[in-house]
């Protein structure tokens, strides 16, 4: 009997809070876009602000209401599936050079001897702020992995024993968080091509040649014998360090042979430029 | 006995060169001068390799308006003007002087005692801008700019900072045991610069001598008077000073000159005097090295451009068992990664820690029990805004008042769990301003 009447009562209250909820499920109700939530299933998710928006939310919402795909670009998806979110608001697509970030350091802890031990937070900025690092070098890679943490799509990792990050180019989308954490800039956003491989030089030390070359065992001193060896002009020194300007360069490898050093690096192959 | 309201802590003092007097160290054969020696622009030199200067002689003039010239310590000849490591490892310019070993230095003649009386205070204050000086206390912010009161502000205090609430140093000490009765007078230059009515001399109580030979040579003007303080860090901080001496608050955000004080270290009153009474600019000054196994430690008078191994070497050599340097004292001072760099204006001291002390404990997680926030002097919830820093939520630290926070250090100090609460709030800071 008693169960009975619980069951009543609690079937009443049921059928009372349906018909509320299903009157303010009419009267409160917000229109969106279906477009917006198509856009956002397409979307990586990892609201990494690559694309000038505070997140994919809000460049899914800017796409559905978009007169042209000018300057909407998200760095997450490849150019299939920027085809897809244009095709979804009825626009044509805008080509898209596809960048991945490089590391302008190689020095591994054999090539630059800690000359103090850092006994503080493991944090890049922390350290930067503190002093000039565990090595001489002013410039280089901390190694504590702020990059790592910043990147938000597991693409980045620091190598064991070595102490310098390394990039999964497959991963690497090119959003720039790792640019905006690194206190030392040493993660640079270079275009790729998929008839070529990268060649840069993995190094950011402006010290004069003698000074850099007692700081690490691989420091670019400024020589500029890649940019005599380069057919295309394409390493630009300033300040005793050489940058290869990559709309010149032809990836012929010839710079690499020619570094004392063994500064620049190039990536194993050619990556997809999609 | 007066001291501050909020927080604060008294770690062991370790000032084992309190009866140390202070030694003039010898006239090194090279100088290397920074050119950055405050806080603001850094000086523009305007030597050329191969200049000869003289002792006292401006080899950099201000950079800007918060900036402040630097002089030749000595008699000599200008080699180069390279970069040269700070204490902390980062390259900087400086002017390298090679010592004339005859005659390698010499002084000007003094003023007058008349002379001195007939300066106005816009004198005053321009001769302490040219001598370079410099808040000696250890945030070297240009004394001319300090003196130089506000239009609608009037001082009514001079507070002269005698307090060395940091353990280990000693080098205030040894300077009003050395030379009380200029500090004075110097007090009384810096009162007539900026127009206050009074000066206060605040000495904690660990200091008897010091308190003594101070309260002897204030005793002789009705208008001074040595006030001895609770020993209790960071009692040297100009907040907690100018509550402690005179119970006036500094509001946020704020300069000292809004409650009417103007604060000054006692080695600066004393670098006034010197410009003042000797023509002399603030070349040399007076730091504590010591530790535990240093050999010979003590107060040494050092020209400024020092190499920090000569100053090491004439305390008897860098001990074997040497974990960490601290350039300054053990809770505000910052570890010294070369000895390759020289001694500049704000260079209190260095402290040789072992290996066995230097090293940072291991780290726990917080437990809330809330020692942190009882100790802060400015009544700051580290943990809080470390955990805010932790999350990178800047504004949040902003709310919190992290731009109050003075970098005392009571904080990691007090923790038991051993957690880095002042370098993530030290981090806030810096991307505040970043974003400003």
């Amino acid at each position: 009997m008693i169960i009975g009447i619980s069951i009543l009562v609690l079937g009443v209250i049921g059928v009372i809070a349906a018909i509320i909820l299903f009157i303010a499920a009419k009267r409160f109700y917000v229109y969106e876009d279906p477009k917006i939530g198509e856009i956002e299933e397409l979307l990586p998710g990892a609201n990494c602000g690559g694309c000038g928006f505070s997140g994919c939310h809000a460049f899914a919402v800017e796409c559905a209401s978009a007169k042209s795909m000018d300057g909407l670009v998200c760095t997450g998806v490849n150019s299939e599936g920027m085809k897809k979110i244009a095709d979804i608001v009825g626009l044509t697509p805008v080509a898209n050079q596809r960048k991945v970030a490089i590391i302008k350091c190689s020095a591994s802890c054999e090539n630059r001897d800690p000359r103090n031990h850092y006994d503080g937070v493991r944090s890049c900025a922390i350290e930067a702020s503190l002093y000039q690092g565990e090595s001489d070098c002013i410039y280089g890679c901390l190694g504590c992995g702020d990059c790592v943490a910043a990147c938000p799509f597991g693409a980045m990792q620091l190598n064991e024993g070595e102490e310098l990050p390394h990039v999964d180019l497959d991963k690497c989308t090119g959003c720039g968080k790792c640019v905006e954490a690194c206190p030392r800039n040493l993660c640079e956003l270079s275009p790729i091509y998929s008839d070529r491989p990268i060649v840069w030089v993995a190094c950011a030390n402006r010290d004069r040649g003698p000074v850099a070359m007692k700081e690490c065992g691989v420091a670019c001193i400024g020589c500029t014998k890649c940019r005599k060896v380069c057919p295309n002009e394409a390493p630009d020194i300033k300040s005793f360090i050489a940058h290869i300007d990559q709309e010149k360069c032809i990836s012929c490898g010839e710079c690499i042979k020619a570094c004392p050093r063994h500064t620049i690096k190039s990536t194993a192959d050619p990556i997809s430029a999609d | 006995m007066k001291t501050f309201k909020k927080g604060g802590v008294h770690p062991p003092e370790k000032k084992t060169t309190n009866n140390c007097p202070v030694v003039e160290m010898p006239v090194p054969d090279e100088l290397r001068i920074m050119l950055s020696q405050c806080i603001g622009v850094p000086a523009k030199p305007i030597v050329k390799p191969g200049d000869s200067v003289a002792c006292g002689q401006m080899i950099a003039e201000a950079g800007g308006f918060v900036s402040a010239p630097v002089h030749s310590p000595v008699n000599g000849t200008v080699k180069k003007i390279e970069p040269t490591r700070t204490p902390q490892g980062i390259w900087q310019d400086s002017i390298v002087i090679e010592t004339d070993k005859e005659n390698p230095v010499s002084f000007p003649t003094p003023r007058s005692d008349g002379e001195v009386n007939d300066l106005s205070p816009d004198d005053i204050i321009s001769i302490v801008g040219d001598c370079g000086i410099v808040g000696l206390g250890g945030a070297t912010f240009p004394t001319r700019v300090k003196l130089s009161v506000p239009k609608g502000k009037t001082a009514e205090f001079v507070l002269i900072n005698g307090a060395e609430c940091e353990p280990c140093l000693t080098c205030d000490d040894a300077l009003m045991r050395r030379d009380a009765d200029k500090i004075v007078k110097g007090t009384l230059l810096i009162m007539k610069a900026t127009g206050a009515k009074a000066g206060m001399i605040g000495i904690e109580e660990n200091k008897p001598e010091a308190i003594k030979s101070m309260s002897d040579a204030a005793g002789k003007y009705s208008n001074l008077d040595v006030v001895t303080l609770k020993k209790k860090y960071p009692q040297g901080g100009e907040k907690q000073l100018i509550y402690a001496i005179t119970g006036r608050t500094v509001p946020a955000g704020s300069l000292p000159i809004e409650t009417g004080c103007i604060v000054d270290n006692v080695a600066t009153a004393y670098a006034v005097y010197d410009a003042v009474y000797n023509r002399r600019p603030l070349t040399e000054r007076i730091l504590t090295v010591t530790g535990p196994e240093v050999p010979n430690p003590g107060n040494f008078l050092v020209k400024n451009g020092t190499s920090l191994l000569e100053i090491m070497k004439f305390a008897g050599g860098v001990p074997e068992d040497t974990g960490k340097i601290i350039a300054g004292g053990p809770m505000m001072g910052r570890a010294v990664s070369s000895l390759e760099s020289s001694a500049t204006k704000g260079l209190s001291g260095l402290v040789v820690l072992p290996e066995s002390t230097s090293l940072r404990k291991p780290e726990g997680p917080c437990i809330r029990c809330g020692r942190c926030v009882s100790v802060c002097p400015m009544g700051l919830e580290p943990y809080l805004l470390m955990l805010q820093a932790d999350v990178k939520r800047w504004d949040d630290m902003s709310q919190s008042g992290v731009l109050n926070c003075l970098e005392c250090g009571c904080c990691t100090y007090s923790c038991p769990a051993n957690r880095p609460l002042l370098d993530m709030i030290k981090l806030g800071k810096q991307e505040l301003r970043k974003i400003k």
